[in-house]
């Protein structure tokens, strides 16, 4: 029996379902994570209908929804859609089975982040972990070194100049940021994974 | 206005009405000055979180919103302006009421208690409960002839565990109609106007704010009234078409109904000039 021991060890693979130990599937997983109930789905398409920025998806959000419910866990963590997703709720608010596709979209992109797949839009990433920077710096968003920071991680300094340059005519971007006086009790909630990775 | 008790709040301004969106501060302040209503700044305030946390990491957003709960005295509600950020503390409100041990844990982090009770509210809906009266004994300049869509974004959008708390929809129509002006109907009232891909992805927003601005003029609205600072920068600030439509926060157009008279100091910081139409107003009144 103990001879046998190795050979199972090997069989036993991370992406290999253990007998009596099944894998968690990735729609029990974001379902937990999210509470948002996303098995109720019928794919009536509501919410694609509603989406704003459906032009710029690469999956409209059923289709997201029916990714996570067949478990095609690369594909949907890779997509673009999750990124370009602004939380704004008109999908959850034309969902007639109330699934809050936003707490959806929050956990695939948590989850693809922790994950390390590839990020479907970089650049977005780029640009909240910006903000973040800001953040913790001040506690509060500095507009002006968001977008300068955001300039200098994607290189393209020309881009959107002219808009830039309006609003900094206007007074709209201010150049000294507004802070918080006690800036340590915000240092202290920046615990989580970018911060090593910066 | 002198017969009148003032009302004292706790007013978040946000990073946007702090800074960016400073002529919609100004004019709100003003407007609650004539009101009666004493907007106290929260004292140290921080973000909201907003989208940026949000997606980043869920710990980080609960703990900035969190964070200015902590700050809020007990006692009076608390007020603010920006629909998001209203949506984050609520949010954060709601998660720790079902997370005793979180709250506690954050109480003793920073030796403040974080009170369960204390009332969030928006702008709209103090002025809704507390103001009617004031807002008629107070008006000075008729909004008569102005032809306005009121713009809510996604601001009153929310996930289906908000859905029992109380919004403001209708209210911009109610307040600014009874001061006289016309709601036009059939444009694009709740389409989001692209929050953050403003900024990182223009060639997103640029053809939904055309449309947004396209409709509104093809109602022949004089301008759009929007219930976020953020909505009125982007919708301007992306408006790459031939119709070059004045886009007002709600408290400039609530500002200048009660007869503010520093609007100049605000409309110079827009990227469209609203003083043509504000003329055109003093005209017909």
């Amino acid at each position: 029996m103990s001879t046998v021991q190795p050979l199972r060890q090997e069989i036993a693979a991370p992406d290999r379902v253990e007998a009596g130990k099944p894998r968690v599937s990735l729609v029990a997983e974001v379902n937990a994570r999210s509470d948002a109930g996303l098995n109720r789905c019928y794919q009536c398409g509501s919410c694609g209908n509603g989406c704003p920025f459906v032009h710029a998806l690469d999956y409209t959000p059923n289709q997201v929804l029916r990714l996570v419910q067949l478990g095609m866990r690369q594909e949907v963590l890779t997509c673009k859609t999750i990124w370009i997703c602004v939380g704004c709720h008109t999908c959850s608010s034309q969902c007639p089975m109330n699934i809050d596709m936003a707490a959806i979209m929050d956990t695939l992109r948590l989850m693809s982040v922790k994950e390390g797949v590839a990020i479907g839009k970089p650049s977005i990433v780029d640009f909240h972990e910006e903000v973040l920077r800001s953040l913790e710096k001040y506690g509060r968003a500095h507009k002006l070194g968001i977008m300068l920071g955001y300039k200098r991680q994607t290189g393209r300094w020309l881009k959107d100049l002219d808009v830039g340059l309006k609003m900094l005519a206007r007074r709209k971007l201010d150049l000294i940021p507004s802070r918080v006086r006690d800036v340590k009790e915000i240092t202290d909630l920046f615990t989580c994974y970018w911060r090593e990775s910066a | 206005m002198s017969d009148v008790q003032p009302l004292d709040f706790s007013y978040f301004p946000g990073c946007s009405l702090a800074t960016t969106a400073a002529e919609s501060n100004l004019s709100l302040m003003q407007a609650a000055r004539i009101l009666g209503f004493n907007l106290i700044e929260l004292e140290d305030w921080n973000c909201c979180g907003s989208s940026s946390t949000q997606t980043m990491c869920q710990n980080l957003s609960l703990g900035m919103a969190a964070r200015n709960l902590s700050l809020a005295p007990a006692g009076r509600p608390l007020v603010a302006m920006c629909p998001r950020c209203l949506h984050y503390l609520r949010s954060a409100q709601q998660c720790l009421k079902a997370d005793p041990e979180t709250r506690r844990s954050l109480e003793a982090k920073w030796g403040r208690p974080i009170s369960m009770d204390l009332e969030i509210i928006h702008f709209m809906e103090v002025l809704v409960r507390y103001g009617l009266d004031r807002l008629q004994a107070n008006a000075r300049r008729s909004l008569k002839g102005l032809r306005f869509v009121p713009y809510y974004g996604c601001s009153l959008f929310r996930p289906p565990r908000l859905v029992k708390e109380k919004y403001f929809q209708g209210e911009m129509e109610n307040i600014l109609t009874a001061l006289g002006a016309e709601a036009v109907p059939h444009a694009m009232t709740y389409t989001c106007c692209g929050s953050f891909l403003s900024a990182t992805d223009p060639e997103i927003v640029t053809p939904l704010v055309q449309e947004i601005i396209g409709r509104a003029a093809a109602a022949k609205a004089d301008c759009l009234v929007t219930a976020c600072a953020m909505c009125q920068l982007n919708l301007e600030m992306r408006n790459t078409g031939r119709f070059k439509i004045p886009i007002l926060h709600f408290s400039e157009i609530l500002a200048l109904a009660l007869g503010a008279d520093d609007y100049e100091e605000w409309f110079v910081r827009h990227l469209v000039d609203p003083r043509p139409l504000i003329r055109k107003l003093g005209k017909g009144a």
